[in-house]
């Protein structure tokens, strides 16, 4: 514990591992083989677009006159940018322990490390898919871009605070892990992905709008449908609810790094 | 300077919290060693751990004034997919090293030949041994942590390593911790023991030395 070195230099070093962990991770997981980084991409398109051919087939119009394909795109990218934030986070720890080692590697850089990945993913197949199908005609496009990217944005926060708020709770315990698959697949019919808040009958828009994502996918659905949709939200009240989680998140990561042991 | 003051260690178990070291001090100036004998299970690989500061002591402090490795060929952090180049490149990214320049050595000291570009998963244990060994010389310390690491490879391995250490930096500090005390006669010049969380300065290696092979014998064999 030499004396404190200055915050531009802390963060610098920051950085740099970060850097350096990125580079690892993106081998690890893809390989250099056939497609490599581009899976990270490559993953969550497949996902969305079979969703997306499910519900077109199913002819699930949701009892409106909802384009579907749009629908399901802007859906399910909401969807996969927490689910697989936190999905990624809860490993972090356990596989990433004899980095530790280094003794620049933090326990909150190897979450952010995940999270970074995994949002630059769901980002990108996101706006490829939605390009890809308005070229085709399929859906079109945003009326209003900036709301878009400004709900893609808070649907990133929460994702972000969601994965390292789960990813340090598995370094108090590992049930965390268990319970948080079923969570998973319980939130995903909640969360607004598969719904406008305007559907449901008013006792039931009050339910669902205590989540935070279901008020992010409304804003992005906002901006992406302008007043063809009847959209339901609160920035502030998501803001706080990110808020809240973020700095309880940060305390728990600094204190999960004290507690893991290196092996 | 590195400074151990008061340290100790306990981890939660089943059967209640177990103390692993207990008030644990000494300190090591840069062109020093020091040797720590200590059987299975006394607390060295922990004592590792926070010097390296991967762990916080449960009390006490650890201050370093110089730059201190991470344990000594600690191979554990490779990633099977990983080339042997590509661990070389991160290593040299999270201690803000330029790698180009230390390609050629890695390359001369490992040996690995065309399975420097392989992925580590096809790699035999000797072959890792040597990459984890490379690797930690690369990166300049002012101290070493040395966790047993002398043990594996060929003769010539050793000779090797034996130079790139204890003779190219012998101008640094090193804690080698074993249970070989012939491994501690030969490159250190004072040496303690760890037994049952406890260490027991002696300055010369020899007294050390008795006091373990008393320790062995006296300790029931469970």
């Amino acid at each position: 514990m030499v004396a404190h070195p200055s915050l531009l230099r802390s963060l610098s070093i920051q950085l740099r591992t970060l850097h350096a962990l990125m580079m690892r991770e993106v081998i690890t997981r893809f390989g250099r083989d056939n497609l490599g980084a581009l899976w990270l991409v490559a993953e969550p398109m497949i996902f969305t677009l079979g969703i997306a051919t499910l519900w077109s087939a199913s002819g699930a119009s949701h009892g409106s006159t909802m384009p579907i394909v749009a629908f399901a795109v802007t859906g399910y990218s909401s969807v996969l940018v927490w689910r697989n934030c936190a999905n990624r986070a809860l490993m972090a720890i356990d596989s990433n322990l004899p980095l530790l080692f280094h003794r620049n590697v933090k326990v909150i850089d190897v979450f952010l490390t995940r999270i970074v990945l995994e949002v630059a993913g769901a980002t990108a197949s996101f706006a490829i898919l939605a390009a890809f199908f308005t070229a085709l005609e399929w859906m079109s496009a945003p009326i209003d871009m900036l709301m878009v990217i400004f709900g893609w944005f808070m649907l990133v926060w929460f994702g972000t605070a969601l994965a390292l708020l789960l990813g340090a709770a598995t370094a108090y315990s590992h049930i965390v892990e268990k319970l948080w698959g079923p969570t998973a697949y319980l939130l995903f019919p909640l969360s607004g992905a598969a719904f406008m808040v305007d559907w449901l009958p008013p006792a039931m828009q009050k339910v669902v709008l205590a989540l935070p994502m279901v008020h992010g996918v409304e804003i992005l659905r906002a901006g992406y449908f302008g007043n063809a949709v009847r959209s339901h939200y609160d920035v502030a009240y998501m803001a706080v609810c990110c808020l809240c989680m973020t700095l309880a998140a940060l305390y728990l990561v600094r204190d999960a790094g004290e507690r893991v042991e290196a092996r | 300077m590195i400074s151990i003051k008061n340290v100790s260690k306990t981890y939660g178990t089943r059967f209640g919290q177990r103390t692993v070291l207990d008030d644990v001090s000494f300190s090591l100036e840069r062109g020093e060693n020091i040797g720590i004998l200590g059987q299975n299970g006394a607390g060295k690989s922990t004592l590792i751990r926070l010097i390296s500061g991967a762990e916080k002591p449960t009390r006490g402090h650890i201050r370093r004034e110089m730059s201190v490795s991470w344990p000594l060929a600690f191979g554990g952090a490779f990633q099977p997919n990983l080339t042997g180049l590509d661990n070389l490149k991160f290593i040299c990214r999270v201690y803000g090293v330029d790698y180009k320049p230390l390609i050629e050595f890695v390359e001369n000291f490992t040996e690995l030949g065309i399975y420097f570009r392989e992925p580590v998963l096809h790699y035999s244990n000797g072959m890792m041994t040597r990459l984890a060994f490379a690797l930690s010389m690369a990166i300049e310390f002012d101290c070493f942590l040395i966790d047993e690491a002398m043990v594996v490879g060929d003769v010539r391995f050793h000779e090797k390593c034996h130079i790139e250490l204890f003779q190219k930096r012998k101008d640094r500090a090193f804690i080698l911790v074993t249970h070989d005390a012939n491994a501690i006669k030969l490159y250190c010049k004072r040496a303690s023991v760890l037994q049952n969380g406890k260490l027991y300065p002696f300055n010369n290696v020899d007294d050390a030395y008795d006091f373990y092979n008393i320790g062995l014998k006296t300790m029931p064999v469970a």
